[in-house]
C-alpha cells in the first residue's frame, strides 16, 4: 500500500503516543478528525495498522525477574526448532519467543518471582526442552526506552 | 504489588490480544456488566498493571524489512558513565528498545531497518560511533510471538 505523508504522520503519532484519541490525534496530524478517522480505517483494513495490545507490567504483579534467554539449538536434528519452539510454547511463565538469523537462534523471554523461583524454572523446565546445544542468559536490570515508534 | 483474582486474569487475558474491546464486551466475555467490568479495566489500569497500549504494525508493508536485536558491550566501563551511552543510544529513531542487562553484554537494543544496506548504515554511522561502545553482536529477527504468560 502506498502511504503518503498523511498516513505517515498519524502513523508517526499512533505508534509514539497509543493512547491519544482521535481527536488529539487528528490535532498532532494536522488533520480533521474525519480525515483521521477515516485514513486510520483504511490503513486498519489493508493490515497495516493491526490490533492493539495491552501490554503488562508483571513487576505490578510481583515477578520480579525478567531473563532473556539465547539458546544455540542442535542443528543437525531437522526438527529441533519446531520440537523446542513446541515445548518452550508450554512453558507458562515464557512470555515471548523470537526467532534469529545469527549466533543466537531462539531466545525466550522468562519471567519469575524471585531468583529461587527463576532457579526452579530454569532447572524443571528450561533445561527440559528439546535439542538444546547452548544457552546464555542476560537479566534484564531495567528498560531505558521501551516504544514502537518508527522513523517513518 | 497488586493481587489478582481469576476475573482479572480473564480480563487481562482478553486486553492483552484486544486492548480496544469495550468495557461492554469485555464483561459480556467475563460474566460482568458493563460498569464492574469498566471499574476492574480502570483498577488494573490505575495499579501500574497495564502499562499501557501498543497497536500492532505490519513492518514490511511500511517499508521496515528487517529487524536486528543488538548485544552491546561498553569498551570503556567507569569512564564512559552510562548515562551518557543510554541518552545517545535512546535518541537513535531506529533504536526501539534499549534495555540494560547483566551477562555476556551490557545493552540488548532492538533495531529497525529498512533492508539490510540501511541496517548497516545505522550499525556504522550511529550505533558504532556511540560514547563507549565495544563488543556488538547482532542477530537478524526471523520470527516473534507474544504469549499470553502465567495467565491462565
Amino acid at each position: 500500500m502506498q502511504l503518503d505523508d498523511t498516513d505517515r504522520r498519524l502513523l508517526r503519532h499512533v505508534l509514539a503516543e497509543p493512547e491519544l484519541t482521535a481527536a488529539e490525534l487528528a490535532g498532532r496530524a494536522g488533520v480533521t478528525p474525519a480525515t483521521a478517522w477515516r485514513r486510520l480505517e483504511k490503513l486498519r483494513d489493508r493490515g497495516v495498522l493491526g490490533r492493539t495490545e495491552a501490554m503488562i507490567d508483571w513487576r505490578a504483579l510481583g515477578w520480579e525477574v525478567e531473563v532473556s534467554l539465547r539458546f544455540t539449538l542442535d542443528k543437525t536434528n531437522p526438527r529441533a526448532f519446531d520440537e523446542f519452539l513446541a515445548a518452550a510454547r508450554e512453558v507458562p511463565e515464557v512470555i515471548e519467543i523470537q526467532t534469529f538469523l545469527g549466533r543466537v537462534d531462539v531466545r525466550l523471554n522468562v519471567i519469575a518471582r524471585d531468583m529461587g523461583h527463576y532457579q526452579e524454572i530454569y532447572r524443571d523446565r528450561i533445561l527440559a526442552l528439546p535439542h538444546i546445544a547452548d544457552i546464555e542468559a542476560l537479566m534484564l536490570v531495567a528498560t531505558v526506552k521501551d516504544g514502537a515508534g518508527l522513523p517513518l | 504489588m497488586t493481587a489478582l483474582d481469576d476475573t482479572d486474569r480473564a480480563i487481562l487475558r482478553l486486553l492483552v490480544a484486544e486492548a480496544d474491546l469495550g468495557a461492554g464486551e469485555v464483561g459480556r466475555r467475563v460474566g460482568l456488566t458493563q460498569s464492574a467490568a469498566w471499574r476492574r479495566i480502570r483498577r488494573l489500569t490505575e495499579a501500574g498493571v497495564i502499562r499501557g497500549r501498543r497497536p500492532r504494525v505490519d513492518l514490511s508493508a511500511l517499508g521496515f524489512g528487517v529487524t536486528v536485536f543488538l548485544g552491546v558491550k561498553l569498551a570503556a566501563k567507569g569512564r564512559v558513565g552510562l548515562e551518557d551511552f543510554e541518552r545517545a543510544v535512546s535518541a537513535i529513531p531506529e533504536v526501539q528498545v534499549v534495555q540494560h542487562v547483566l551477562g555476556l553484554y551490557d545493552y540488548r537494543l532492538r533495531v529497525v531497518a529498512r533492508d539490510i544496506a540501511d541496517f548497516e548504515r545505522i550499525l556504522r554511522r550511529r550505533v558504532m560511533t556511540l560514547p563507549g561502545v565495544g563488543q556488538v553482536e547482532a542477530n537478524v529477527l526471523l520470527s516473534e510471538e507474544r504469549l499470553p504468560g502465567p495467565l491462565g
